[in-house]
Formats: structure tokens, sequence, C-alpha cells
């Protein structure tokens, strides 16, 4: 790697990335000019601010909390409450839990749906309320973004923890799928990230975002099997087509790791394909706005 | 391997202004942006790239310099002459329109005291944050925490949230974990500027350190002082451009020959509210160095020359010419009056010429003065001319020769002394 660096020269690297030295104290050359158009992502800069990342991450979980009474008890309140509120909903409604305690079924989905929708609140606004940072000084700007993700899968294993003993309180058992939880955590953290970096660049020039992911979320809410289960979808294309919005698959993923659910099956290729497209589009997009943002935000 | 640290060839930035230059977009904007001009509005919002000329304004252009490796330069000008925006492009914040930088080593920059810390947290917590924001490794930071501390005097606030901080505990915190940065080249803007004198000497020497070591500095001031003391050489940005580069202090006088708001003479022979004989008028005034460059400006602690235009009535020589001037401060109050009696000599004066009063080492602050004049021959007064003929601007400069600008505000007068300590026995 830090060979072919080497070798490259300056008309090699137009966009301005520092090309590896010999020995191990040579200077790092970087060359600053106007860019144009897509960017490639250079992942090898962003980890080399990995501290950085860890260290922002860190004090957004630090200041969160500050000045509450109830503190990070807040983690479980949020999604405990939506989970009473469906409940009653569901009690009303007649709907079907596919003959799981209604409370387990629902905070079971509402878990991964928080963390998608906290994080998607923070990414969607994190660069604008970074800005400070953003004009005074240089970093890779996707750091801000990552960060503010990163925070909200805090709040998650705290939430995570509850569930855990909501299903012992309930006898629940867990069964060896659930050693494939990560997997879904994954895709959670993945797609709040591939949409919140498009809200985030997004919200530098339109200030319309931040007054649209409130409703975004909302719809977003209601296209995702949380309520209801996704087995009343019963025709096999269209629940393929409910992995169209990755959160589907998060969310049924979820409940068959946890609670021995239907697997997603094919929904969940779907949601995977959705989400990938989603994160490198946004990927792309982000770089390709960011060396604007410090003018722009 | 060149020893070139920092080149810069033809840097050119363009921001909009007007229309498209709005701090950020609204709904409502938008909505009636797009409603009347949709296709614009969509390429405009969604390309990066460079706007339409109708509304550019060029912050810098045609900029070109190179900075050896343990340079250290400084860079003045005016507001808005292009300073921030040419560290900004050197930090890499923001991207140049057009040209070229080329950076050979590891760049820290400091444009503001404290960026990113967040009032919640405590000084420790602050003290890696920030470090880590300014691009320093934990473990950096971790080795050279105690040195970060005791430079910033805040041992017993370690554990509070800087929000309770006074404003100069804050700074001193801030400054402390910036000065222990150890980048191969270091951009400064404007941040000596801070915190009580003791401190702010402490910073100076700290920046000597920094550029003993055989760092790059680059150092943004309206500080004349500290840019006098530790930059061997400047750049003068005017306008966007490059308006001097070399030796800081030829770079220092020519920003003064352009700074001051006052045209560099003073034309006074047509005023009337004056008294005297009229033996011997006086007829312009201006600031000259001592190489006989005229000044709008002078720094504190520089050698100035007042030059004063006269004018004899008849065809001969006026003997014994006293002439005088006064330094006064804006408000009127009269702070020194010197003639040249008082050194023992008086001047003849023929025809037409100029009276010249060296002061070296001009003993006043940084503020506007007034200047008065006035003229005796022979005992009796030939001009005086009611009220000042002039102001002048000072600007802070090294009159210490230690980079330390004295105590400024309220304060005029520039003393120099020793002081020292006797203990009883």
């Amino acid at each position: 790697m830090s060979n072919s660096r080497l070798l490259t020269t300056r008309d090699d690297e137009p966009i301005g990335r520092e090309v590896t030295g010999l020995a191990a104290d040579a200077i790092r050359r970087v060359t600053l000019r106007p860019r144009h158009g897509w960017q490639a992502l250079d992942l090898h800069e962003l980890w080399q601010y990995r501290e950085l990342l860890w260290i922002l991450a860190l004090r957004d979980v630090k200041v969160r909390y500050k000045q509450t009474v109830l503190g990070i008890a807040w983690a479980i309140i949020q999604p405990f409450c939506t989970m009473v509120v469906f409940t009653i909903i569901a009690g009303l409604g007649n709907l079907s839990t596919d003959n799981t305690p209604k409370p387990l079924f629902y905070f079971c989905g509402l878990l991964p749906w928080q963390l998608f929708a906290n994080s998607l609140n923070n990414a969607g606004n994190s660069l604008v309320a970074n800005q400070y940072l953003i004009t005074k000084v240089y970093f890779p700007r996707l750091v801000i973004p990552i960060a503010s993700v990163i925070t909200g899968l805090i709040d998650f294993a705290i939430a995570q923890a509850m569930l855990l003993l909501m299903m012992a309180w309930y006898g629940y058992p867990v069964g060896p799928q659930i050693l494939l939880l990560p997997a879904f955590v994954a895709l959670a953290f993945v797609t709040s990230l591939g949409v919140g970096l498009w809200l985030s660049a997004l919200n530098v020039e339109f200030r319309d975002v931040r007054a649209v992911i409130p409703f975004l979320t909302q719809f977003w809410l209601f296209s995702t099997p949380i309520l209801y289960s996704s087995t009343a979808v019963t025709i096999p294309w269209k629940r393929v087509l409910l992995g169209l919005n990755p959160m589907s698959g998060v969310v049924e993923g979820f409940r068959w790791a946890m609670l021995g659910k239907p697997a997603p099956g094919p929904m969940l290729v779907v949601s995977v394909a959705t989400v990938l497209v989603i994160l490198v589009s946004g990927l792309f997009y982000f770089r390709r706005m960011e060396r604007t943002f410090a003018d722009r935000v | 391997m060149s020893d070139v640290a920092i080149r810069v060839e033809g840097l050119g930035k363009q921001y909009q202004i007007g229309a498209n230059r709005k701090p950020y977009k609204t709904i409502r904007e938008s909505i009636t942006d797009i409603a009347l001009n949709p296709l614009r509005r969509l390429r405009a919002g969604f390309s990066a790239d460079a706007p339409n000329g109708e509304h550019a304004f060029w912050a810098l252009k045609d900029v070109g310099f190179e900075v050896n490796r343990g340079e250290v330069v400084g860079i003045i000008g005016r507001n808005g002459a292009g300073k921030s925006t040419l560290l900004k492009i050197l930090s890499r914040i923001t991207e140049p329109t057009e040209g070229e930088v080329e950076i050979a080593g590891r760049v820290g920059s400091l444009l503001e005291v404290g960026t990113g810390f967040h009032p919640e947290l405590t000084g420790r917590e602050n003290i890696y944050l920030n470090g880590a924001i300014l691009g320093m490794k934990r473990s950096e930071i971790h080795r050279r925490f105690d040195e970060i501390v005791a430079f910033s005097e805040i041992e017993r606030f370690l554990e509070t949230p800087v929000k309770h901080y006074s404003s100069g505990m804050y700074t001193r915190l801030a400054f402390a974990v910036a000065a222990h940065l150890e980048p191969e080249i270091l951009i400064v803007d404007e941040v000596l500027a801070v915190g009580d004198a003791a401190f702010q000497k402490k910073c100076l020497g700290k920046m000597g350190d920094v550029a003993r070591h055989g760092r790059t500095v680059l150092l943004v001031s309206h500080n004349m002082a500290a840019i006098e003391n530790l930059c061997p050489t400047s750049i003068l940005l005017s306008g966007g451009r490059i308006a001097n580069q070399g030796c800081t202090r030829n770079v220092i006088r020519s920003y003064l020959q352009t700074l001051g708001s006052f045209a560099a003479e003073t034309r006074i022979a047509s005023r009337t509210d004056r008294t005297g004989t009229g033996e011997v008028r006086l007829t312009s005034f201006h600031l000259e160095d001592t190489d006989g460059r005229p000044l709008t400006a002078v720094t504190s602690g520089m050698d100035v020359v007042f030059v004063f235009g006269f004018e004899c009535r008849r065809e001969r020589k006026v003997w014994k010419v006293d002439p005088g001037l006064s330094l006064g401060t804006n408000d009127g109050y009269t702070l020194t009056v010197f003639y040249s009696s008082y050194t023992g000599s008086t001047l003849d004066a023929v025809g037409r010429g100029t009276f010249r009063c060296r002061i070296d080492r001009f003993p006043l602050s940084a503020g506007r003065y007034t200047v008065g004049a006035r003229l005796v021959a022979g005992g009796e007064e030939a001009d005086w001319l009611r009220g000042p003929i002039s102001l002048i601007d000072v600007e802070s400069g090294d009159f210490y020769g230690t980079g330390h600008k004295g105590f400024e505000g309220s304060t005029p007068l520039l003393i120099d002394g020793v002081w020292e300590v006797s203990q009883g026995s």
C-alpha cells in the first residue's frame, strides 16, 4: 500500500492527498488545488482520524444527558413509552403480533427503529450543529456524521439490555440465532449512516432538511413493519417489495434473532442491496459536496 | 529534497456575494426560488462547482509565495485583505477556486483559540477533545497533559465544567492545548490577542520556542510588535493580492504607508485659524520613516520623522526659528510639547523647506493622536495653528524589543526602564 502510494506522482494525485514517504520520519506532502466532480472516498485518511471519531462520539454521549434528572434512563423511557402506546393501539385494533406477548413484540421492533430514527436525526443535523468546527479546523468531514451515528449505539445498547430483562420476565427463550444479532445492528447502523450522509450534506445548503427529518421518520415508521407484523403481507412479491425499505429487513431480522420470529428471507436480500445503494451514493455525494461545506454552512 | 515547506502558486478564492450568497436557505426562500427559476435553482443547488461570475468576489487573487522550512513568516494587511481566507485554504478548511498549494509536512492550524471546547465538559475532558480536534494523538496529549495543565495555570479547576470558567481561564486553557501542538507547520491566526498581558507574554515566548525549534510558522496578527519580534520576513496582503513581501521591517513600513485613514500629507497653508507674525508659516505636515519614505501611520517604538513644510514671507533668511510640535489624545488632552529649543538648538529658515523632527523609539501606544504645531522666530510667535493640524494613527509595535506591545487601552504613554529587586537584610 505505502509503496504504491510512494510511486504516485503529484499529477496522479490531483485530489490533494498525502503521499507517504519512504523513511519513517519522511515529510508528508499535500497538494491543494480546486477539485471538480466526484471524489475518491479516501477511507485511509478516515482511518487516521479514528481517534477523533471516537472522541466526538464520546463527547456527544457525555453531553446528551447533562443536567437531566433521569439521565441515561431516557434511553429506555423513549422506546418503552412508544411500546406502551403501541400495545394499547394493538389491543384496541386487534392487531396480530404472531402470538408473541405484545410488549415484547413491540419493544423488540422499536429498538432498531429508535436507533435508526435517533441516528438519522443526529446525523442529519450534525454538520450544521458542528459548523464551528467545520469552519475552523480541517479533518475528514465524514467523521462528523459517522460519530453522530455511533452516539446512537450507546442508547441502543442500554435499551437492548432492557429487552433482555423483559424477555427474562416473560420467560421467553433465546435461540442460537441471537448470535446473528450484531449483523442486524450493523445493518441498522449502515442504513442510518447512508440516509444520514445524504441528509447532512443536503442540510448544509437547504435548511429545509431540518424540518423534513421529523416527517420523514414518521412516514418511515409506518412503512416499516413495527406496529404490524410483516406476516400480514402474504403475497411473496409484495413481501420482497417491503424489503425496499431497508428498515423492514432490519426489524424483521431483529425479531427473528431475538424472538425467533420467521426469518426475513429474500426480503433481507432486497434490504441489504438497498442499503448498499444508499450508503455508497451517500458517501460519494457527501464527498462531492464536502469541499464547499465550510463556505456554505 | 527541496527545503520549501509551503509553495503557493496563482492562488485565488472566489466567493459569491449578493443573490447566491445567502448564509443558508430557508423553506420559504427555496420555494420562491424554485417557483421563480426552477432549472437554475436546481443546477445551483446540486452542483458544488464554480458559480457564475455575476456576483463573484475574489477574496484572493494571483497569490504566490514560498516559505522555506523553519521560516517564521508574518502575514499582515487590513481587515478584508484576504489573510484569513489564505489561512483557511492553507489549513484545508476551504478549497481554492484556482491555483495550487504544495505543503510539505504536518500542518497544525490555530484559527481560533478553543475550537471545539464544549461548555458542559470539564477542563480535563476538553483538553482531550480540543487536542484531538487540533490533530493530536491521544497518546501525545496524554504525554504532555501535565505540561498543558501547568501552562494553563488551572490545576484546581481541572474537574470543573468549562462553562463555569472565567473567560481568562478559558482562554488560558485553550491556548495551553494549542501551544503544545507540535506540527511541522504551524498556522496561527490572531490568537495572541487574548488573555491578560502576562499570559500574552508567555504565549509569545512559547511561539518563539516553536520558531527556534526549526518549525515553519505562518502568523497572522494585527499586533505589529509580535510580527516584528517573531517574524524575520512577512507578506503584506491588500485587496486579496500580495502587495509586498520580504524583510518584515520593510513590509510593515509599506503597510503603514497604505494604512492610515488620512492622506500622507496634510496641507495647512490655507488654514486661517492661526495667529502670529507670519514671518514664516507652516504649509504642510506629514510623517516619514528615517529613509525619507512617507508614512500614513507609525508603530510604537519605531524611529519616525515629523516633517513640517514651511514658507517664509520674505526673501531674506529668518533667523533662530524655534519649531515646536505637540501630541495629544483624540479627546483633546495634550500629552507632550516639544520645541527645538529644548534641546538647545534653533534653526534658520529661508524660502521654502521643511522642518524635520526625528523622534527615536516613538513612545505612544496604539491609538489615534492629534498633532499640533507652532513656530517661534526670534522670540516672537511666527505662526500658530489653533487646534490640531493632523491626526496620526499609531499601530502597536515592538517598543520594548521583546515583542510585548505593552499595556494598551487607555494608557497612551510608553516608558522604558529597568525593574530590579533589592531585599531588606
